[in-house]
C-alpha cells in the first residue's frame, strides 16, 4: 500500500485521465457498479456517495458535486468496502483517501469537535491538545523500568511508538503499564520516544489532512534518525498502519509490528508467565486495522486461549465482517456531527451486539475501541455487565499472582 | 500633596453592579492607608442616575451627568474621565473590571498618558505607596506591580473585598459639569436582549456546570440528567458557549452571568478569572477536573482531580440512590 | 472596504510557566507563544467582513518567536498582505505595544487610511495597558471593545457594531468608521485552514517587513514579584474512585438539603 507520496507514482488526480494515466486509478475504474461496498459500508444508507457512486460519478463527469459534499465525512475508513469487493479495488486505501483530501480542501466549516483535533495535533503532537512535555507522564507509573531515549540514546532494540490516546488518556495508560510489564517480562530490550514522540497522523490523513499527516511524518523521521533500533512496535492500530504502509515511502526502513501479533508471536514465552485463572468469558472485536486492512484475525484469538480460565465466544459479526467503532477516518472527533445528522454512533451498534453474546469482557486492540466502546456501554446502560479491555491488558492481568486483586 | 483616591461607581440598566460596593471598600482601605486627608470619592457618570449615589458608602460623590451617557458609551465615558481626572488629580481611579467598563481601562490611560496596573485581584498601601498584586496568563501566575505614578488607572477584579454596606447618611454629591463634543463618533443605538424561553441561570439554586472537560456537546447531557436530578439547569463556561453548544443564556462569567447559586458545580471547568468572577459568590462550590493545579480548585469548596465524564454519572446516581 | 487586523503572541498556557531567576518576570526560554486567542476571532471577523463586503484584509504583527507561522497561516486563510514589525523579538508590554505600532503603522507604504482596524479587545498579559483601545487614542481614532458582530454601510462611513453585555444581551452601537474594534468573538469561529495550503504559502507567499522605531518610552510600572498564585484558600480534594467521590458528595449535598 502506498499513499500520496509514493516514491514510485505520483498520486492519480480525480479527473478520468487522472485516473487512467495511473496504474492505481485504472484499477479503480474496472468497477462493475455492484454495490456491494454501499450494502457492507456500516453508513451505507446516510452516505450520499459511496464508492460506487464516486466511480460512477466520475465516468459521468460529475465528479465537482461528490467533491463540494460533505457525505463523505461519514465515511470512518473501516476497511469493509475495499475488503468485501469483488474485484479487491483497494477503495480504503487509494480511492477514498483521494476523494477525501480534496472534499476536506473544500469544507466551508470543518466541524468544530474536528477542527480543534487537528489544530491541537499539528500544534501539541496530540488530538487531546496536551503539552508534548507530558506525553511520557505515564512512565512514572508503570511500575516496571521504561527507558526514554531522549535521556538514555543507546541502541534499543525494539523502539516502541507508543501513540496519543495510549500516552494521555486514562484508560490508555492503563494499556501502557500493561505494555510496559509484558515486555519486562519478555526481557524485550524496549524504549520509548517520550515526549519527542508526535502523533503517527493516520487519521488526520484518513480524515482529508495529508498536510498535517506530511507534517507529523517530516517530525516523526527525522526524532527516528536521531537513535538506533532494530525495528518498531507499537500499541496504537492506526499508527501502525502510518507505520508500516506509509512510512517506508518516506525512508523507514525498520520492520513494524503491532503489539497483539507481537505479543502472539512470543506466546510459548509468555504462557508459562500466566499465574492467574480470570475466569471471564471474553469476546473480542476485530479492529478494521488488525482485521479487515492487515489480516490479523488470529493472533489476537491465539493470545486470548491461551489466558487462563478464559472462554472466547464469538459475536455475530467477527472477523472480516466486524462492525467499526466508527473513530477512524476522523470519526474519533466527529460524533456531534454524526449526532446532528441524526445518526447513532457504530460504537452502540457494536457493544449491543457485543452484550448480546453474555460475554463479561470485550476486548479490543486498539485504543480508540477502549473509550469508544465504554462511552456506548454508559449510555446503554450496560457498564455493570461488561468491561472493555485491550488483550494486553488481560495479558497483564494473567501475569498477576493468584491472590492479586 | 498626593490626590483622592475615586471608585467608578459603575451601575448598568438603572441597578449598582456587585462589583461597586467592593471597589467602594477597598477604596476606604486605601484612602486610610495612605492618610494625610485623602478620601475616597466616588464618581457617577450616567444620565438621572444620582438616585445611585445615596448607596454609595463614600466621602463624596462626583456626579457628571450628560444625555450621551444615559447608556455606556465609551468614548464619552472616557472624555468626561479624563476631564475630571485632569481637573482634580486623583491619585488612583479604581475601575471595575467588567463589561460595562472594560473599554475604559484601555482608553483612558492611553489618553491621559498615565499608569494602568489591570487584573488586579488586591491593592494595598506599602510604604505610602500603591502596591497591586495581579493575576497574569489566565491565572497561571501573579505579579507584586508598584505603582509610582498618579494618577494611576487601577483595574480591579471582582472578589477583591467584601461589599461595602450603603452607608446610614448619603453622602454629598458635587454635579460636575463636562464638555462632551455633540458629533461623538460612537453612539449607543439599543439592547438587543436574548431569546426569551430559555432558562435564567442566574434564578437558579443549583448549576452544573460544564467547561471544556466536558469535551463534546453529546456528553453535556451527563450534565443535564445530574441537573435534573438536583432540581438545577445546566450552565457553562465561555468556551462551550463559543463552540455554539449550549445557548449564550447559559453562560457563567464576565461575559455571561453572574451566579449565586446554593450549589455550583463546575465540571471540567479550568477556573480562568474570567470564568471565577461569575461563580464565586455561590455558596457551595464543587469543582472536578482533571489537572490537580487547575485554578478552580481555589475557588472551590470541595474539588476532585478526576475526571468529569466519570464523576458526573456516578454522581447522578448517587444522589438518584439516595431518593429512592 | 480596507481591514487591518492586528495579532500579538502570547505565552501558550497549555504549558508550565516558569519564573526567571530575577524573580519578577517569566522566563521567555520556557515560553512557548501562541497567537492571542481574541486576535484570532478578530481575523476571522475581518475574513468574514471580506467575503460579505469585498476588499482587503491585511495583517500585521511585532516580530516574536514563532510569528511567522500565524502570518503564513493568515495568507492562507485569505488574508492579502501580512507584515511584520522587525523588532528584533525584544519582548514589549502591551503599553509599549500600543505606542510602538501608532508610529508604525502611518509610516508602513501603501497601509493606511483603512476602514476598520480590527483586533482582540484584550489579551492575557495586558497588565499596563491593553492594545486595542490604547492604540486608537493614540490614533485618535474612535474605539468599541468586546465586539461579538460587525455590519458595514455600502458607503464605508460607519458600521454597526455588537457589544456583549451579562447574562447574553448585546449593545447596538453606531461607529463612525474609520475605526478601531476590539473583538471578544467573532460570530462563527475561527475557521481551519488545511497544513497543505499554510505550507503552500510558506513556499509562494512573502513576508513585508517594517522598520519599527526605537522605543518611545518604558512602562510605567515596577513589578516587584511574580510568583505562582498565593491561594486564599483550596478546595478539600476528595479521594478515592469517581463512585467513591461521588458517595461522599452526595453525603455533602444532602446534609445542606441539596439533594
Amino acid at each position: 500500500m502506498v499513499g500520496a507520496a509514493s516514491l514510485t507514482e505520483a498520486p492519480p488526480e480525480i479527473t478520468l485521465d487522472g485516473l487512467l494515466a495511473s496504474s492505481r486509478g485504472r484499477d479503480l475504474l474496472t468497477c462493475i457498479q455492484c454495490g456491494t461496498c454501499a450494502g457492507t459500508c456500516p453508513y451505507g444508507d446516510v452516505l450520499d456517495f459511496p464508492p460506487r457512486r464516486i466511480i460512477g460519478m466520475l465516468r459521468e463527469g460529475m465528479i465537482e458535486e461528490v467533491l463540494a459534499s460533505d457525505s463523505l465525512l461519514f465515511c470512518v475508513t473501516c476497511y469493509s468496502c475495499m475488503a468485501k469487493c469483488p474485484r479487491g479495488l483497494r477503495l480504503t486505501e487509494v480511492l477514498l483517501p483521494l476523494v477525501k483530501e480534496q472534499i476536506f480542501a473544500r469544507l466551508p466549516d470543518v466541524p468544530a469537535e474536528l477542527q480543534k483535533a487537528l489544530t491541537n495535533t499539528l500544534r501539541y503532537g496530540n488530538p487531546q491538545g496536551e503539552s508534548a512535555k507530558k506525553r511520557a507522564a505515564w512512565v512514572a507509573s508503570a511500575g516496571v523500568p521504561v527507558r526514554v531515549l531522549s535521556a538514555d540514546p543507546r541502541p534499543v532494540d525494539v523502539l516502541w511508538f507508543v501513540e496519543c490516546y495510549t500516552a494521555y488518556h486514562p484508560r490508555g495508560q492503563d494499556n501502557c503499564r500493561a505494555t510496559a510489564k509484558v515486555l519486562h517480562a519478555l526481557g524485550v530490550d524496549f524504549a520509548v520516544l517520550g515526549s519527542e514522540e508526535k502523533c503517527a497522523g493516520e487519521c488526520a490523513r484518513l480524515a482529508g489532512e495529508t498536510g498535517l499527516f506530511e507534517t507529523l511524518t517530516d517530525a516523526n523521521l527525522k526524532v527516528f534518525g536521531k537513535y538506533t533500533f532494530n525495528r518498531i512496535v507499537t500499541s496504537g492500530a492506526h499508527a501502525y498502519d502510518a507505520l508500516a504502509h506509509e512510512y517506508p515511502a518516506h525512508g523507514l526502513a525498520a520492520p513494524v509490528e503491532h503489539t497483539t501479533p507481537f505479543f502472539a508471536r512470543h506466546l510459548s514465552a509468555l504462557k508459562p508467565l500466566f499465574k492467574k485463572k480470570l475466569g471471564y468469558t471474553v469476546t473480542y472485536h476485530d479492529s478494521c486495522v488488525l482485521g479487515r486492512h492487515n489480516g490479523m484475525y488470529e493472533e489476537p484469538r491465539q493470545l486470548l486461549r491461551a489466558l487462563p480460565g478464559v472462554k472466547l465466544v464469538e459475536m455475530t459479526h467477527n472477523r472480516i465482517n466486524s462492525i467499526c467503532c466508527g473513530g477512524g477516518g476522523g470519526g474519533m472527533w466527529l460524533d456531534t456531527f454524526f449526532k446532528s445528522k441524526g445518526q447513532e454512533r457504530l460504537a452502540d451498534r457494536r457493544v449491543r451486539e457485543a452484550v448480546a453474546t453474555g460475554a463479561d469482557v470485550l476486548a479490543v486492540s486498539c485504543p480508540y475501541e477502549v473509550s469508544r466502546f465504554e462511552d456506548s456501554l454508559k449510555v446503554l446502560g450496560y457498564e455493570k455487565k461488561m468491561v472493555v479491555r485491550d488483550v494486553v491488558e488481560l495479558l497483564a492481568e494473567a501475569m498477576e499472582s493468584p491472590g492479586a486483586p | 500633596m498626593a490626590g483622592n483616591i475615586w471608585v467608578l461607581a459603575e451601575h448598568w440598566r438603572g441597578r449598582l453592579s456587585d462589583l461597586t460596593p467592593e471597589l467602594l471598600t477597598l477604596g476606604r482601605e486605601l484612602a486610610g492607608g495612605l492618610g494625610g486627608g485623602t478620601k475616597l470619592e466616588a464618581v457617577l457618570l450616567g444620565h438621572g442616575a444620582q438616585g445611585l449615589a445615596a448607596a454609595l458608602a463614600a466621602d463624596g460623590v462626583l456626579s457628571v451627568d450628560h444625555a450621551a451617557l444615559a447608556e455606556p458609551n465609551p468614548e464619552a465615558s472616557c472624555i468626561a474621565l479624563a476631564a475630571l481626572i485632569e481637573q482634580r488629580k486623583p491619585q488612583a481611579i479604581l475601575v471595575p473590571l467588567s463589561n460595562v467598563a472594560a473599554d475604559l481601562i484601555g482608553l483612558l490611560p492611553a489618553r491621559l498618558k498615565i499608569a494602568l496596573v489591570n487584573f488586579c485581584r488586591d491593592v494595598r498601601v506599602v510604604d505610602g505607596r500603591l502596591e497591586a498584586r495581579c493575576v497574569l496568563y489566565g491565572g497561571k501566575l501573579e505579579a507584586t506591580v508598584t505603582v509610582a505614578s498618579a494618577p494611576a488607572v487601577i483595574g480591579v477584579l471582582p472578589g477583591s473585598r467584601p461589599a461595602s454596606a450603603a452607608p446610614s447618611a448619603a453622602p454629598p454629591v458635587t454635579e460636575v459639569p463636562v464638555e462632551l463634543p455633540g458629533d461623538l463618533r460612537v453612539r449607543f443605538e439599543a439592547y438587543v436582549d436574548p431569546e426569551p424561553g430559555d432558562v435564567d441561570v442566574t434564578k437558579q439554586d443549583v448549576l452544573v456546570s460544564v467547561g471544556r472537560g466536558i469535551q463534546t456537546q453529546d456528553n453535556i447531557s451527563l450534565a443535564e440528567e445530574l441537573a435534573e436530578a438536583l432540581g438545577g439547569a445546566v450552565s457553562a463556561s465561555r468556551p462551550v458557549i463559543d463552540q455554539g453548544w449550549l445557548p449564550l443564556t447559559r453562560q457563567v462569567g464576565k461575559s455571561g452571568a453572574t451566579v449565586k447559586p446554593k450549589l455550583y458545580l463546575a465540571a471540567g471547568i479550568s477556573g480562568a478569572p474570567e470564568h471565577v468572577e461569575g461563580m464565586k459568590g455561590a455558596a457551595l462550590i464543587v469543582a472536578v477536573n482533571t489537572d490537580p493545579q487547575a485554578p478552580i480548585f481555589s475557588v472551590a469548596h470541595y474539588g476532585y482531580a478526576g475526571d468529569v465524564l466519570e464523576f458526573l454519572p456516578a454522581l447522578t446516581a448517587a444522589v438518584k440512590a439516595r431518593k429512592a | 472596504m480596507n481591514i487591518l487586523v492586528l495579532m500579538k503572541m502570547v505565552p501558550d498556557i497549555v504549558e508550565e510557566l516558569e519564573i526567571a531567576p530575577d524573580g519578577k518576570s517569566l522566563d521567555v526560554e520556557a515560553v512557548r507563544p501562541i497567537v492571542s486567542e481574541r486576535d484570532d476571532h478578530a481575523l476571522e471577523q475581518a475574513l468574514l467582513l471580506k467575503d460579505k463586503y469585498g476588499g482587503t484584509v491585511t495583517v500585521l504583527a511585532i516580530e516574536s518567536r514563532d510569528v511567522d507561522e500565524v502570518l503564513f497561516t493568515a495568507l492562507a486563510k485569505g488574508v492579502d498582505r501580512a507584515i511584520k514589525v522587525a523588532t528584533g523579538e525584544a519582548i514589549l508590554t502591551a503599553a509599549e505595544a500600543a505606542a510602538l505600532l501608532a508610529r508604525v503603522l502611518p509610516a508602513a507604504p501603501n497601509l493606511m487610511p483603512v476602514q476598520l482596524i480590527l483586533t482582540g479587545c484584550q489579551a492575557i498579559d495586558d497588565l499596563d495597558g491593553v492594545v486595542a483601545p490604547a492604540l486608537a487614542e493614540r490614533l485618535k481614532l474612535p474605539y468599541l471593545g468586546i465586539v461579538t458582530g460587525v455590519e458595514v454601510e455600502a458607503d464605508g462611513s460607519r458600521a454597526t457594531v455588537y457589544k456583549e453585555y451579562a447574562g447574553g444581551t448585546r449593545g447596538r452601537y453606531g461607529v463612525c468608521l474609520p475605526a478601531v474594534l476590539g473583538v471578544q468573538a467573532a460570530p462563527k469561529p475561527p475557521r481551519y485552514v488545511p497544513v497543505a495550503k499554510v505550507r503552500a504559502a510558506m513556499k509562494s507567499r512573502t513576508l513585508e517587513t517594517v522598520e519599527a522605531p526605537a522605543k518611545e518610552e518604558t512602562s510605567f510600572l515596577e513589578i516587584v514579584a511574580m510568583t505562582k498564585p498565593q491561594e486564599t484558600g483550596h478546595a478539600e480534594m476528595l479521594e478515592g474512585s469517581p463512585e467513591e467521590v461521588a458517595s461522599k458528595v452526595a453525603e455533602i449535598l444532602s446534609s445542606r438539603g441539596l439533594a
